[in-house]
């Protein structure tokens, strides 16, 4: 550990490749503690390539990756102490209930015994679940379902919290729904929140700063209104990405994730739909 | 809202515990998977039931017609007494032995890369997981015990025999499951794996002492019986249950080394499953 103020995420020339394809190429990132900071792009851009490289789920090919001036590359399984995980998909037990969701990860951290209920409870309550805690988690809906994965992910006290595509396929309800617990988590304990969105109208309302990422670059980063008003007024977030791209997100050029990601894109929102 | 209650400690301080020990880590994390396990089988018994099914025919029709032929030399003991514990080994065989798909589904679902992303070494994730495969096992294990009671089975009385034949069934169902989570980690797809495990389930059970002795075998049949555990397992199995004369230490020693083998394998390959 280098220092109590190091950043949370210091990403220095991240490269990373799947055979020929360059999934991230040699970006640059860094993320302040306390920050909600959101990667945004379209499927192929590169976002979940770099979360799970900062998450130790891929290895650092090329490249620095520290997480609180933890090298993810030799110092992983205490990086992984820090951090709490919702990936994109749907990724309940749903054989079991909510509170045995929550208390399996619990006992994964290693939370102590004398304190796991406590912890199990108090994660289940900031999420809203605990009137539902003992239902199967097969049951809940697709905005239950998110906000328990954020309570799996919360039972730890994480000091980063990393959300993969936390909205995709709810409906806007449900979305306000997480963003507002996201929001609150936040306000209350100072996390760091990483969050990768393809939603342009919720980074502006919820994220600190932005990147946007497009074909494994970053092509602009700051805080949502500094983008806008470089654009001038009345300029959105989707402006100034096709500012920075001269694409749309939806444009033929973008949205290369490969059948497998827009697979999983696709069945995650017809499991929450 | 208890949100506040959920902040952590900062990075650097004290106040975040220690790591524990890796020897603590791999009896947590196999107790951990085991009790979910537990936990899933006590919301949903249907499971108990319909995989009871198969173990039952072949002990009321295979069992009682060869009973009845006298076909299979097997000593003093009916062959009732000597097919109950090749029964027990193969119920135990046909539940891990998919039990890659369950990881394979598991990644299709996010949750295997959740699991990656504690600090759970992969070894104790591996071990973990097949040990569970074991309690799934378990609990078909008293479904046959049971009915070999009812068909009049002379199997021991003695709890540490009783005891032993559960951590034998343990054993060889947490290697099987490591087997099924090896092929699962090379071949990553749910439909390739279903083909391979239908394709090695029954050579692996026909090619072991579970339905007759190796003795009656010829003689490039008893060279795959010689090194597939599952023989291993049936022949403790007996010893332990119907007391016949087996080997006891050779039988478990092979079983920890196959586990043992089968757990640095699949860990070295579930990381190809969360890419």
């Amino acid at each position: 550990m280098s220092a109590v103020a190091a950043a949370a995420v210091d990403v220095r020339g991240l490269r990373h490749r799947f055979g020929e394809h360059v999934a991230v190429d040699g970006i640059d990132l860094r993320v302040m503690p306390g920050e909600v900071f959101g990667l945004l792009g379209p499927n192929g851009a590169g976002k979940t390539t770099t979360i799970r490289v900062l998450n130790t789920l891929l290895p650092v090919q090329e490249g620095t990756v520290s997480i609180f001036g933890l090298d993810v590359r030799r110092e992983q399984t205490a990086v992984r102490r820090l951090l709490g995980y919702v990936p994109q998909q749907l990724s309940i037990e749903a054989a079991l209930t909510g509170r045995e969701n929550v208390a399996w990860f619990a006992r994964l951290f290693d939370v102590p015994r004398r304190e796991r209920r406590t912890r199990v409870d108090d994660a289940l309550e900031a999420m809203g679940l605990l009137d539902a805690a003992d239902r199967l988690a097969g049951t809940y809906s697709g905005g239950m379902v998110r906000r328990l994965e954020l309570a799996q992910a919360l039972v730890n006290r994480p000091a980063l919290l990393v959300l993969d595509e936390p909205t995709v396929g709810l409906d806007p309800v449900a979305r306000g729904g997480v963003w507002e617990r996201v929001e609150e988590l936040r306000l209350a304990t100072g996390m760091t929140v990483l969050v990768t969105t393809h939603y342009m109208e919720e980074a502006d309302a919820m994220c600190d700063r932005v990147a946007m990422m497009h074909l494994g670059t970053i092509r602009a980063v700051g805080p949502p209104e500094e983008l806008r008003r470089s654009l001038g007024p009345g300029a959105s977030l989707e402006d100034v990405f096709r500012r920075e791209t001269g694409n749309t997100l939806d444009g033929e050029e973008i949205g290369k994730g490969g059948l497998r990601e827009i697979r999983r894109t696709r069945r995650t929102a017809g499991r929450v739909g | 809202m208890r949100s506040a209650a959920l902040a952590g400690p900062p990075v650097a301080s004290a106040e975040r515990p220690p790591p524990p020990s890796l020897w603590r880590t791999f009896p947590s994390r196999t107790l951990t998977f085991c009790l979910v396990e537990l936990q899933k089988l006590s919301h949903d018994r249907t499971e108990l039931f319909t995989r009871a099914v198969q173990p039952v025919l072949w002990l009321l029709i295979f069992g009682e017609t060869f009973n009845r032929l006298h076909a299979i030399p097997t000593g003093s003991n009916s062959y009732l007494d000597f097919l109950a514990p090749g029964i027990i080994a193969q119920s135990g065989l046909f539940v891990a032995i998919f039990y890659g798909i369950q990881i394979i589904w598991e990644r299709d679902a996010g949750v295997l890369n959740k699991l990656l992303v504690t600090p759970t070494p992969r070894a104790a994730l591996i071990l973990g997981k097949s040990f569970s495969a074991g309690i799934r096992a378990l609990a078909q294990v008293v479904v046959v015990l049971v009915l070999s009671v009812i068909l009049g089975v002379a199997l021991t009385t003695n709890p540490l025999n009783i005891i032993g034949t559960f951590v034998v069934v343990m054993l060889g169902s947490a290697f099987f499951a490591c087997l099924s989570m090896t092929i699962a980690g090379i071949v990553l797809k749910r439909d390739r794996l279903m083909g391979i495990g239908q394709m090695i389930t029954m050579p692996l059970f026909f090619a072991s002492n579970a339905l007759y002795p190796i003795a009656v075998m010829p003689a490039w049949l008893r060279v795959l019986a010689y090194v597939n555990p599952l023989s291993y397992e049936v022949d403790a199995l007996r010893g332990m249950l119907i007391g016949t004369p087996s080997h006891l230490p050779l039988d478990f020693a092979v079983l920890l080394v196959s586990v043992a083998v089968g757990v640095t394998t699949a860990s070295s390959l579930v990381g190809r499953l969360a890419r």
